[in-house]
């Protein structure tokens, strides 16, 4: 390091610039447990924000493990008012930022809850009025700050503390909530869905909506092993495994029509993906029960897979055994 | 200049003379009219501000909440349920010391169902964290709005200006509106010592420990009773500015030594004033509480002294209880050498007309009590019920 010529400072500067680490809004210290999806995907998501942001969060997991007061995880500033508020408190500062004339960017971050459930009418009021905002749902599919209470986003007979399994219950009875569909029939220029599986992906899908000057959607799948049941170190592969089984299809849709659809080259059968996860375990108890459910499962995966036409038939290159490369039709972004 | 004007299209202007930068509301009787006519005046360019229409009161708060946070003064608005449905994040915003202003068009709350007035939306809401102005007419509605903001941005806590539905939102009055000139040499530009910026990041907003959330609230506590002396300043410097003054918290309206108290909030000052002048009553002390948030136990003992009996008037109640403001002035002045005999009545209530008469048929439902009158909803006709209810 110490005798660097000149026709190599050029060389090893590039290295150390791919080496160095992004801007993250997160610094390490806060609470979550070990492997927490949603953790990891703030990260990915404020390394392509940078730092000229300015964050609303809703009550949940996140909230809660970044500021304990008196210490704060944020490198951003940042404001948590409410559970259901989120979408307004976004757009109120959004209007004042405009009014003001000063350009950060403002980003909503909220849990599954927080957006599916009781602050869907506050996001569904920032859709509506165009705010230009960046509303980024970090979906580990229930409650998870209050304990693993089931939400809408919750999967069909995955076991919650609210849905438990029984002899008269097979897990939540009801089916996971398309909310993709219904914030993209708000025809908003960009809605899109990411896994912190595919991290070069969520990177690019954020630049893209904040290029947008608009309202513009992220719903990340983010694994939760504490709600999940999965130890910490499997959170990437459960998380692949989702996308890879149909269960969680990776899709982006402007102005309401889909536009783009990860294609999955080697799909795998949903079963190994609930194995993966306590939260399912009831339907591997080889009852007629279970095996129906197993079943229909399955078939909503594969109803994804046919809607959105995920069965890859190009090259590699499209593979999403890529891990972290996805190319589409667009260049590898360092 | 002096205006003929609805109260709501008054209180308009004197909110569009603060200049925010970031109005939202919901539409609800008898607010409506204000924030109807604040569009208008931003569709004509004669306000320039982002004009949020949100889809229910809880985000109007909740915009309004972002919109200071991010560094703009803001204005919202509402009555009755949707107080109520904004009521979370009203406490949100006083627990975060957010100076905003709003206005409380009172009415009653359901149920049964009323768009009529009374004072119980503001009451329920009483222990937010806000400061609570009581206007006694159109022109104290204007000039307190604009006080409000003063007070707010000084003292880091939300203001409810709390304003009759239809007795004044809807009445038409003489009003004096004040210049633009005047209002932008008494109310300096907006600015918020913690507006978020990326150059400096602040998180706001954390989750506390037992051990610090007493101290906070502590804080909070004192901060309200701290602005008693704010509100009586900016009331006075109006004053010296454009004349007209308010008594601060609490003004003794008529009597000053007359040993018969009369208490109340609001716009039957206006009726109580007129029946005790008309019927020369020298002996009734009219005495307006205009602050009940922080509540002013110094002003009301001294608006007390002397009295030997005091009738409280109150447009609302806490129901299995009885008079609210009655409760904690009894409070306020227990212990004290001379307290008076203290009366306690709920009248007008759901917009029940309070006439001119209400004054002398007060005094003679008390005439001659040795024993206080605990609490009573004033002039039931318990013929109206259904036996099993009288
Ligand atoms: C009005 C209201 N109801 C309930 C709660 C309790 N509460 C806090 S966080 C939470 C669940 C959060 O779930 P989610 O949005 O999915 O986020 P996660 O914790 O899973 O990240 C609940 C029910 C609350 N804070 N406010
Ligand atoms: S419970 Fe789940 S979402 Fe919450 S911090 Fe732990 S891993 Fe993360």
């Amino acid at each position: 390091m110490s005798e660097i010529s000149s026709t190599a400072v050029s060389v090893d500067v590039q290295a150390l610039r791919r080496r160095q680490g992004r801007f993250s809004a997160l610094e390490s210290g806060h609470r979550a447990c070990l492997g927490c999806g949603q953790a990891l995907a703030v990260r990915l998501v404020s390394e392509s924000t940078g730092p000229d942001i300015m964050v609303a969060n809703a009550t949940g997991c996140l909230e809660i493990f970044t500021t304990p007061w008196p210490e704060s995880a944020w490198r951003v500033p940042w404001f948590h008012s409410l559970f259901e508020n989120t979408g307004a408190i976004a757009s109120g500062m959004e209007a004042a930022l405009k009014a003001q004339g000063r350009n950060t960017k403002v980003v909503a971050f909220a849990g599954d809850g927080g957006t599916f459930d009781i602050g869907f009418q506050a996001l569904s009021g920032l859709l509506e009025r165009g705010h230009n905002v960046l509303y980024v749902c970090f979906d580990n599919e229930a409650y998870m700050n209050t304990g693993i209470q089931r939400s809408s986003s919750t999967p069909h007979a995955a076991m919650t503390t609210t849905s438990p399994p029984g002899k008269a219950r097979m897990g939540k009875r009801h089916l996971k909530k398309d909310i993709i569909s219904i914030v993209a029939a708000h025809h908003i220029p960009y809605a899109a869905t990411a896994s912190v599986a595919y991290p070069s992906d969520v990177r690019k899908k954020v630049r893209r909506a904040l290029a947008i000057e608009g309202p513009t959607f992220l719903q990340i799948h983010s694994p939760c092993p504490l709600g999940w049941g999965h130890e910490g170190d499997k959170s990437i592969e459960v998380g692949r495994l989702a996308v890879q089984s149909g269960l969680f299809p990776l899709i982006e849709l402007e102005r309401g029509a889909l536009t783009g659809a990860m294609p999955l080259r080697q799909v795998r059968p949903v079963a190994e993906y609930l194995k993966a996860q306590n939260r399912f375990r009831h339907l591997f108890a080889k009852s007629e029960w279970a095996d129906e459910e197993l079943e229909h499962l399955q078939a909503l995966a594969d109803h994804n897979i046919e809607v959105y036409g995920l069965r890859g038939e190009g090259r590699d290159a499209l593979d999403s055994e890529g891990a972290d490369t996805i190319h589409r039709g667009g260049q590898r972004w360092a | 200049m002096i205006k003929a004007l609805e109260g709501s299209q008054a209180l308009a202007e004197a909110v569009a003379l603060c200049r925010p930068q970031v109005i939202a509301a919901y539409p609800i009787t008898p607010q409506t009219h204000i924030v109807e006519n604040l569009a208008k005046l931003v569709a004509n360019d004669k306000l320039q501000c982002e004009y949020v229409s949100v889809e229910s009161e809880f985000s109007a708060a909740s915009v309004a909440l972002g919109a200071v946070a991010a560094g703009s003064r803001a204005y919202t608005a509402s009555a009755s349920q949707g107080i109520l449905l904004m009521s979370e994040v009203l406490f949100n915003i006083a627990g975060m010391r957010i100076p905003l202003v709003m206005t409380c068009a009172n009415r009653a709350v359901s149920a049964p169902l009323s768009i009529w007035n009374d004072q119980q939306d503001s009451m329920a809401v009483r222990d937010a964290g806000w400061i609570q102005l009581y206007c006694g007419d159109n022109q104290e509605a204007v000039d307190t709005t604009i006080q409000a903001y003063k007070i707010a941005e000084e003292c880091e806590l939300p203001v409810m200006v709390c304003v009759d539905g239809f007795t004044l939102t809807h009445t038409l009055e003489a009003i004096d509106i004040p210049s633009v000139e005047q209002v932008d040499l008494f109310l300096p530009p907006f600015q918020f010592s913690r507006t978020l910026t990326s150059q400096q990041p602040m998180s706001a907003g954390a989750l506390v420990a037992p051990d610090i959330y007493s101290e906070a609230r502590y804080s909070h506590h004192q901060a309200l009773l701290k602005a008693a002396e704010v509100i009586e300043r900016v009331d006075n410097e109006w004053q010296t500015a454009t004349g007209r003054g308010y008594g601060g918290l609490v003004k003794v309206e008529l009597n000053p030594d007359g040993e018969t108290g009369l208490l109340v909030l609001g716009s039957a000052t206006g009726t109580f004033y007129d029946a005790i002048v008309e019927q020369a009553l020298d002996e009734v002390r009219l005495i307006r509480l205009r602050s009940f948030r922080p509540f002013p136990i110094a002003a009301l003992k001294e608006a007390c002294a002397g009295l030997k009996r005091l009738i409280v008037v109150e447009r609302a109640l806490s129901l299995g209880s009885g008079g609210i403001v009655t409760a904690e002035l009894r409070a306020a002045l227990a212990g004290s050498a001379a307290m008076p005999l203290i009366h306690s009545f709920a009248i007008g209530l759901g917009g029940r007309d309070i006439p001119i008469s209400t004054v002398a048929d007060l005094l003679a439902r008390v005439e001659g009590a040795t024993e206080p009158v605990a609490f009573e909803i004033f002039a039931i006709d318990s013929d109206k019920l259904s036996p099993e209810d009288q």
